[in-house]
This record gives structure tokens, sequence and C-alpha cells, in this order.
């Protein structure tokens, strides 16, 4: 695609603009930040996997990869901010995604150790995680809040912590992976992934693009399920003290 | 007042603030074995902080707790809980039946509670067995109070903890648990703190009473002193209940 048909391509954003300013939503502005953002946000990144794919080194594979974990750490730590350690919390729980992922991927060879796919892969990883620890995150805090006083019952009646808090974490796990557990029932019917349909644009088989696929959406349920069980796990022990009584939330809640 | 009995729970100087408002204030004094004793007081005198501490819920900022002669944070907090029970002001039950809520304290400790001692249990707080399988949420508000009771007691702790269980329920309830109340006390010598806003109640079931006022304790003695209090402020609350 040329520069000059990528332009053209704002047309995708006037017409928003455009009934943003007749129906007088007032979105205009987030629009333009958001395309200008996009923009500016994607080129440079284009040029920057251009320079790490031709130098293939390692170092800057590690650090692209780092750079994503501590970006979509830092965004959801805001969803859990009234848990405390929320920060290292989701920090190990998306290493040990991205591990998980690629030990699977490079030990059994079914993906080759180049940049190409390490950080492809990688994004579609974190980036999943990340969206399913925000979602856990949110049901999991406003479950604890809204069934304080089962928890404090089972107390009560001689219940450990994780005896009273297991029906809010199970709740929580199940809320946050329904998603994308739906959107995998209707792939191909509803939807087209967008990377299969990128690499179907691009030239490939389509046959090709879809074994492609396939893989990422297991990875992707694969994500699913670890990332909301593993901070789930590490996050309700912080909301007890060794008395086995409820602690104040960072919120006094 | 307790220089007779052995006291089953003791106090000395207890504080407990929450930020910087102080819930209670060097509260000293005993509650005796096997005994009725109700607290009673305006809203707020922290008498509900009380039965918290008790029962491991809360921790006390300074002072001590001796449960049955030892210091409170010599127990388990498990074990702490299984022996003084606590029916919550709130009658809170976890989603599902009568049946399951009945058999929670059971499975918490991986044990099973048959559907015959179910169905005894409730019949002793008033309620009929064939409401074994009715979910919680179909339940008026005494007959929360009552499953709530019957839960507390499939545990049979020997002390037991109640926080306004009377409340909601209209007066033939009131009278059947007052009277379920005393028949526990009397059979098993179960140990009894009762929080009660009614003070007919409180000196009807009673043995004794503590009066509280903003976190403090201001009187103790026998229930009966609540006809003839000593000490102004609750002579005036006295009163006011009777307006």
């Amino acid at each position: 695609m040329t520069y000059l048909s990528l332009s053209i391509t704002l047309i995708f954003v006037l017409i928003p603009l455009v009934l943003s300013k007749t129906l007088k939503l007032g979105l205009e502005k987030d629009t333009m930040i958001a395309t200008v953002r996009s923009i500016v946000q994607l080129l440079a990144i284009g040029y920057v996997l251009q320079f790490v794919f031709d130098t293939e080194n390692y170092l800057f594979i590690f650090l692209m990869v780092t750079l994503m974990i501590v970006t979509a750490t830092l965004n959801v730590r805001k969803k859990g901010a009234a848990i405390r350690g929320i920060t290292w919390k989701v920090a190990v729980t998306l290493i040990f995604v991205e591990l998980l992922t690629q030990g699977i991927l490079l030990g059994f060879g079914i993906t080759p150790p180049t940049a190409q796919y390490i950080i492809s892969i990688s994004g579609m990883v974190i980036g999943n995680s990340m969206v399913l620890a925000i979602l856990f995150l949110n049901r999991f805090t406003s479950e604890v809040e809204a069934r304080g006083e089962e928890t404090e019952l089972i107390l009560s009646l001689g219940g450990t912590p994780k005896q009273a808090i297991h029906n809010q974490l199970t709740q929580a796990i199940k809320a946050s992976m329904i998603p994308t557990i739906e959107s995998q029932k209707t792939v191909g019917l509803v939807q087209l992934p967008g990377m299969m349909s990128g690499q179907i644009i691009a030239g490939a088989s389509p046959v090709q693009a879809v074994q492609f696929q396939l893989l990422i959406l297991f990875l992707i349920l694969t994500n699913a399920a670890v990332t909301s069980v593993m901070l789930g796990y590490l996050s309700y022990p912080t909301l007890f003290n060794e008395r086995m009584q409820v602690l104040k939330t960072k919120n006094g809640k | 007042m307790n220089e007779h009995y052995k006291p089953a729970i003791h106090f000395h100087q207890v504080q407990y603030s929450v930020e910087n408002l102080h819930i209670l204030k060097n509260v000293t004094g005993s509650f005796p074995e096997g005994r009725i004793t109700t607290l009673v007081g305006p809203s707020g005198a922290g008498k509900s902080t009380l039965l918290k501490l008790c029962n491991g819920l809360l921790s006390v900022d300074s002072g001590d707790i001796f449960i049955q002669d030892k210091n409170i944070n010599e127990y388990e907090p498990v074990e702490l809980r299984r022996k003084v029970g606590i029916a919550l002001q709130s009658a809170p039950m976890v989603r599902g039946t009568i049946f399951q809520n009945l058999s929670l304290p059971m499975s918490l400790q991986g044990k099973t509670l048959s559907e015959a001692e179910a169905a005894d249990l409730l019949e002793d707080v008033g309620l009929k067995k064939e409401l074994l399988h009715r979910n919680t949420q179909d339940l008026s508000g005494g007959q929360r109070q009552k499953v709530s009771i019957a839960r507390t007691l499939v545990n049979r702790p020997p002390i037991l903890l109640l926080d306004e269980i009377t409340s909601s329920l209209d007066r033939t309830s009131t009278q059947d648990i007052e009277e379920l109340i005393v028949k526990i006390n009397r059979k098993y010598g179960t140990t009894m703190i009762w929080i009660t806003h009614n003070l007919k109640q409180a000196i009807d079931v009673g043995d004794y009473t503590w009066v509280m006022m903003e976190g403090e304790v201001v009187e103790t003695g026998e229930s009966e002193l609540l006809k003839t209090p000593e000490n102004e402020r609750v002579q005036r609350f006295v009163k006011g209940e009777g307006e």
C-alpha cells in the first residue's frame, strides 16, 4: 500500500468525525487524538520492528518483550489498585504466561526462534492476557465488595480465607474467560480473526493462515485460563491477614 | 458482678479504633460461664465490635481478651471461631437452599450434615422441615434470622454470640427464639452474649447485663439493674427507651 492510498483511508476517520459533530456527541477531540496516536505509534513500531527483524539480535527481542510486559502491567494495575502489591502480581503473571507460551512453541519447534515470530506472538499473548487480567480484576474486586458479608460469615463459622473467597474467585475467573470462549465458538462463522485476514491479504494461502490462526486461538485459550487463575490465586491472600481477618482494601472498602 | 462465676470471656483494658475513631475505650470486664449476658446501649456504642473481637473477626489495638482463661491470640483462628459461634446481625446467607446453609459449618470442615440432622435444627428454631430445600432468597427476614441461628448451632459452640437476632422478628417468633436460647443455655450450659435493643428482653432472658455507651462500659450487673440503674446516663437511656 502506498502512502497516497493510506492517506485516502483517512475517509474512515472523517465519517465518525462528521457523525460526532452532527449528533453533538462531543467525540471529535478524542477521535482526533486516537487517530494521531495510532498513526504515530504504529509507524514508530513499524520502523522499530523493521530494525529488530533486520538485526535478529536477541537483546532487542528481549527489550521489545520487556517493553510489552511493562506497558501491559502499568495498564492493568490501575484496575486492581485496591489489591496490595498488584503491580508485581500482574508482572509475574504476564512473565509466566509469556515464558509458558514461548517455551511450548520454541521447545517443540512449532515456531522458529526468530524475531518475526517471537515478537508477533508475544504481542498477541501479552495483549490478550492484559485484557483478561483487566476483566478478571474488575469482576473480582466488585465480587469481593458485593459479597463481603458472605466472606465474613464463612470466616466466622471457622472457614479459611480460601474457603471464604472461593465463590467470588471462581465467579471472577469464569466471567473473565467467557468472552474468549464465546468468541472462539463463532470464529470463522461470524468474524475472521485480524491476523488471519492480514495473512490472506498479504498473499498467504487461506489454509496456511487458518493453521496459524488455530495455533493462536489455542494459545489465547491457555493464556485466558492461566492469567485469570494465576492472578486470582496470587491476589486473594492479600485480602486477609495472618489472623484470617479481612483487611481493608486501599480504597477503604 | 461475676465473683461467684468463672469467666468464660474476660476483657482487660481493650481498645479498638478504626482510623481515628475510638470504637472501644479501655473495656474491662467478664462474661460468666454458662450464663446469658445481654449487651444493651444505643447504636454506635461498640457492641457489635465487641462480639467480633470475641469471635476473632477483628483484633484489639491494645489490651487482652481471654477465652476460657487462654489469651485469644493463643488460639488458632479456626479453632477460636468454632468455639465462639456468632449469629451476625444481618443474617447473611450463602447462595442456595436452607439445607446448603445449614450444611456450611460441616462442609467447611470436610464433613457432611444429614438431612435428618438439618431438619431437627430447623424445628429447634421453629421452622418447618418442609422448608429445608427452599432457596434462601425466598425467605422473610425473620426466617433468615432463624436459619442463621440454626446454622450457628451446628458447630455446638460452648460460647454463642448473638447480634440483635430478634430485631426483625414478630412477637411470636421473638418469643420462640427467646425460649430456644434459654433452652440451649440451660441444656448445654452454653455461655451467651446477646446484643439487644429490647430492654424487656434483656431483663426477662438475660442473667446479667452490660450497658455500653460511646465505646465504654458504663454499668454492669444483674439484669434487674435495668429497672433501677445507678448511672445517670443509663437512667436517661432507659427512660428514652420507654418513651
